[in-house]
């Protein structure tokens, strides 16, 4: 099979670029492993939901159009949404098509997937920036009888033994599930390593709003202070909820979940905490307060601070100076660990050598370095910060078709 | 405060650290350093230390001289407190990481630093080592840091300055968090 671009994943990103490429008159097939948003159908935990409002959840030629634009959306929309929208852009799905291979030719690529081997000129890889868990290796360590879930595998707070439960990693993930276990009733210890502290709402606008009115998600990927770290922040402390629960340490701790260090080792069943919370925390409010000084000056030169709430702040962490340096996991006070630790993407099958020391492929945002006609897309602040939302495609597959194309026409 | 034409000037170069750290981003093994000391025992609990070399940027380095340290036990403990414990060169280590932190960040942020003071205090159980109490630890219970900065800026920013030193501080890191230690029988 051929076709003039190959795009590879039916993500919101994969259909976006699908979509420009159409726009473009550029031949196209989208690869799907499995179907149309196929993370979103098979590995993410049912009560999750966006964590961006729904007037912002846009695809290109599609905006939100129901009747709750300050809502989230909850995982089963999400999938009606890019299904829906997979058939208004009609694009050229294969679903079902594994990929086991992507090779360099002369001509462009070779794809082998499933029993076909499809070349191209040019191939956008869209498959997703959470598509393993990333665990870290410390987990060999603990004990055989705890069990252990990734956000992958972890359905609800039924499928976890009786018993506490140590949740690893408090960004996004691990704040919503140490949240909704705690209130199934277990007894909920949360590790908490380098965080993002954001509130849902300020000044009666979300945080969302914000971040877009004050042009902090518009900040391009060349111009960011320290893009590696930009690229490898965890995901905000929010949660899409209906009810807009706050989701930051202080709540939880309020709600009775303990709040420990990071997780740093486990060692003859015993794990160990980092004695440095005190200090992430401040890290945390320092740069949430920062956010919210850049909030109150943007909205006072916008001439707004008459049709908003005034400016306040929030409370800082309390960080209880008792809370344990270890646990001993043999003792049957934990059963479950569950690592939100963060995900990475699945680019096993590329066998094309883009990849830096570090195993991550390497591109100007989203240009494949050393691989001309190759690209990538959906990645954490790819070209913008908006890159790491459904919302940002939009602007970033404009930008690598554009490439793309004037790629084609210059061979 | 006052703004002057006077560039920000805490004597660190800031310059050669960001150059530093894109040349060691560039060439990763270079940024494998191994930091060395050799120890001697005297007699009692009293040994002496000391530190010439080590090993980065892919070759043997050498301070500028051999740096010599006396370490023993106070006379409470019925040594001959022939110089600092141990547990105070921790200390010592803390401080001088954070402080050189403190004045590099400072550098970086464009903040003038007057003066900068420590207090540093770690305290323990000595039921601890003693092995009277098997659950107290041997070490530290807690280590508070106190600085007093006199400085060009506010008091947030000085927040901002003592967090961020301890986010890149090494010392701080090996404090609080695991370290594998192997002692063995050469």
């Amino acid at each position: 099979m051929k076709a003039t671009a190959v795009v590879v994943g039916a993500g919101h990103a994969g259909l976006a670029m699908s979509r420009r490429l159409t726009e473009r008159s550029i031949d196209h097939v989208v690869l799907e492993r499995g179907e149309v948003a196929n993370s979103w159908r098979t590995q993410r935990w049912p009560s999750l939901r966006l964590l961006t409002p729904n007037w912002q959840t846009r695809l290109p030629g599609l905006d939100y159009a129901g009747n709750d634009p300050g809502g989230f959306m909850p995982v089963a929309d999400v999938v009606a949404t890019l299904s829906c929208y997979a058939s208004f852009i009609s694009a050229p799905v294969r679903t079902a098509t594994r990929i086991h291979a992507l090779r360099a030719v002369s001509q462009g690529f070779e794809i082998q997937a499933n029993d076909d081997l499809v070349c191209t000129r040019a191939v956008v890889l869209a498959t997703g920036a959470c598509i393993l868990p990333a665990i870290p290796g410390i987990a060999a360590a603990v004990p055989p009888s705890i069990k252990t879930l990734t956000p992958l595998s972890y359905r609800d707070p039924g499928q976890l033994p009786d018993g506490g439960v140590l949740v690893v990693g408090a960004s996004a993930t691990g704040v919503q599930l140490a949240s909704e276990i705690h209130q199934a009733g277990r007894t909920v210890t949360l590790a908490v390593g380098e965080h993002v502290r954001l509130p849902r709402t300020y000044r009666g606008r979300d945080i969302f709003w914000w971040m877009e009115a004050t042009g902090l998600l518009a900040e391009r990927y060349d111009e960011v202070d320290d893009l590696t770290r930009a690229r490898h922040l965890p995901s905000p402390q929010l949660t899409g909820r209906p009810d807009a629960a706050i989701t930051d340490l202080n709540s939880l701790t309020a709600q009775g979940i303990r709040i420990v260090g990071r997780l740093g080792r486990v060692i003859d069943g015993v794990a160990q905490f980092s004695g440095s919370l005190a200090n992430t925390c401040a890290l945390a409010d320092l740069k949430m307060n920062r956010f919210l000084n850049r909030a109150d000056e943007w909205a006072t030169a916008a001439g707004l601070d008459d049709q908003l709430p005034p400016p306040h702040r929030f409370e800082p962490t309390r960080v209880d100076p008792r809370s344990p340096l270890e646990l001993d996991l043999a003792k049957g006070e934990i059963t479950t660990v569950l690592w939100a630790t963060g995900f990475r993407p699945d680019h096993s099958w590329l066998d094309i050598p883009v990849r830096d020391r570090t195993g991550h492929i390497r591109h100007d945002g989203g240009i494949v370095t050393g691989a001309p006609g190759l690209y990538i897309l959906g990645l954490p602040v790819l070209r913008t910060r908006a890159s790491t939302y459904i919302h940002g495609a939009g602007a970033d597959s404009e930008a690598l078709a554009g490439h793309l194309h004037s790629f084609l026409s210059k061979r | 405060m006052t703004m002057t034409d006077r560039p920000v000037d805490n004597g660190v170069n800031v310059e050669a650290l960001l150059g530093a750290r894109e040349a060691l981003t560039a060439a990763p093994e270079a940024a494998q350093f191994t930091w060395r000391a050799s120890c001697t025992w005297r007699t009692g609990t009293h040994s002496q230390s000391t530190v010439a070399g080590f090993t980065g940027l892919g070759t043997e380095q050498q301070h500028r001289s051999t740096y010599e340290f006396d370490v023993d036990h106070p006379e409470c403990f019925a040594s001959e407190d022939n110089g600092a414990t141990p547990v105070e060169y921790v200390l010592v280590g803390l401080a001088g990481c954070l402080t050189a932190g403190v004045a590099s960040v400072a550098q970086l942020r464009g903040i003038q630093l007057r003066s900068v003071t420590a207090a540093i205090e770690g305290q323990m159980d000595i039921l601890g080592i003693l092995g009277a109490d098997p659950d107290v630890r041997n070490g530290f219970e807690a280590i508070t840091v106190r600085f007093t900065i006199d400085a060009d800026a506010s008091r947030e920013d000085l927040e901002a300055l003592l967090a961020q030193s301890q986010k890149r501080s090494a010392v701080f890191d090996i404090v609080a968090n695991p370290t594998k230690v192997l002692v063995e029988l050469a």
